[in-house]
Formats: structure tokens, C-alpha cells, sequence
């Protein structure tokens, strides 16, 4: 193992919960300067990861609701970690299925596969319709970093 | 046999699509090795793969490759992907 859990990767001063956002880019952006502000990425990778969303499409939008969003590793990445966005009002981000968004999940990487036992724990964590509304309907960013620690000791 | 998992950058839905997809072969009792590719190279890996997972987006991307490609809509709902890769390759 030696992977980092899941809420190491995603500390409580990564989660914010009730921002408002114009558009798909600022709900990337959202996620993004949470990166920025703890150390994970460097500000190039705000736009990195924007920029992927117009080279790809709008597929980072992996279930409904909730964007993953992303840009490869780079020397942008000072580190692998996450960051969680809860929007006040959900956003379109031009996918046929999973829109609107209310929830985009920040991703920084520095290689492949370092973080894969970690974001499969999320998405697992993520599917559980229960678990998901306790989650997005969290009031603050300490309950929802607790809802995670709990969820990842039970998984142990 | 061997299932392809594409992303744009592979270190995302590719990565969630790749765990799925070896929970999904284990309970469909598919003896199969899941691999991951971003979509510059893609095509190359589908070569050798009998199943190519992906987005609806990125499959049109891919276009023909001459092995079966599954779109997949939600990257976090397990049964998802059971059901259509169960049906490409049963």
C-alpha cells in the first residue's frame, strides 16, 4: 500500500460548501483555487483544467451532479491531491446525461496511478445514494470531512 | 481477455472506469486484466483488447477501432458498467 487516504488527500481546508458560481469554468476555478490554496498546485493548473474540459467535452462529468474535475500531471501538480466544491446553485457543464452540476471534485496527480486506491474509495463512497445526500447536504466542510473519515475507517 | 479503459488524461474517470471494470469482470466471472490509456493512445493499446470502455464523448473521438467500444455515462455507479460490458462481451 503506502497510498494516502482519502482524507489526507482531501484535508478539511480543501472543502468548501454554498459558493456561488456563474458558469462551468468558475465551478472548475472553485475547485482549482482550493488546490492552489493548500499546496497541491500552482495556478497554471486552474487553467489546465479548464482547458481539458475544451479539449475532451464535458465527460469529466462522471455521474449526475458531480464533475471530476482535472488536468494531467504537470509540473503545475506540486503534489496528489483533491478538493471538494459545493455550489449553491448548480451549473451546466454541456453534458447530455449528469447535468446540472452541484458538486465538481478537484483532482491534481503527479503520476498515473499513485492516487488510484484513494479515488476509487471516493467514487465508491460517491455511489452510496444514503451516504451522497448526507454529504452534499452537509452543512459545513468539518462534517463533511468527518462523513469521510468515518466512511474511510469503516472501509479499514 | 483484456478490457481498455479510456480517459482524456488517464489519471482520472479512467482510473474510476478501471475499477469498476474489475469489480464488474470478477462478478460476470470474466477472466480479464483491465489496462488504462488516455486517448492519445488509445488506439494503439485497442489493438490488443477485446473491449474498449470510455465516454460518450471520447468514443465518438475514437471512432471505429474494430473491437467492441462501451460508453459509459456514470464513472461511479458500478452496475453501469456490469450491465453494458456484460452485454458487449456475453
Amino acid at each position: 500500500m503506502g497510498e494516502p487516504s482519502l482524507s489526507r488527500l482531501l484535508p478539511v481546508e480543501a472543502i468548501v460548501t454554498g459558493i456561488q458560481v456563474p458558469d462551468w469554468r468558475g465551478a472548475i476555478r472553485a475547485a482549482g483555487e482550493l488546490l492552489v490554496a493548500t499546496g497541491v498546485s500552482t495556478e497554471p493548473y486552474v487553467r489546465q483544467m479548464q482547458d481539458a474540459v475544451e479539449e475532451y467535452g464535458p465527460y469529466i462529468v462522471i455521474a449526475p451532479g458531480l464533475a471530476l474535475a482535472h488536468a494531467r500531471p504537470s509540473p503545475d501538480v506540486l503534489r496528489t491531491g483533491l478538493s471538494w466544491a459545493g455550489l449553491a446553485t448548480p451549473v451546466a457543464f454541456g453534458h447530455a446525461q449528469n447535468d446540472p452540476v452541484h458538486l465538481v471534485i478537484g483532482l491534481a496527480a503527479v503520476d498515473h496511478d499513485g492516487h488510484s486506491s484513494a479515488l476509487s474509495r471516493l467514487a465508491r463512497m460517491l455511489a452510496d445514494p444514503t451516504r451522497l445526500e448526507a454529504l452534499t447536504s452537509a452543512p459545513d466542510a468539518r462534517r463533511i470531512h468527518a462523513i469521510i473519515t468515518e466512511y474511510e475507517t469503516s472501509q479499514e | 481477455m483484456k478490457i481498455l479503459a479510456v480517459c482524456g488524461m488517464g489519471i482520472g474517470t479512467s482510473v474510476l472506469l478501471k475499477s469498476n471494470a474489475e469489480r464488474a469482470a470478477q462478478d460476470l466471472g470474466l477472466d480479464a486484466d483491465v489496462e488504462v490509456a488516455d486517448i492519445g493512445t488509445a488506439r494503439g493499446a485497442a489493438a490488443t483488447a477485446d473491449v474498449v470502455l470510455t465516454s460518450g464523448e471520447l468514443a465518438a473521438e475514437l471512432g471505429d477501432i474494430g473491437v467492441p467500444v462501451v460508453v459509459i455515462d456514470n464513472f461511479i455507479d458500478g452496475d453501469e458498467v456490469r450491465e453494458k460490458l456484460g452485454a458487449a462481451v456475453g
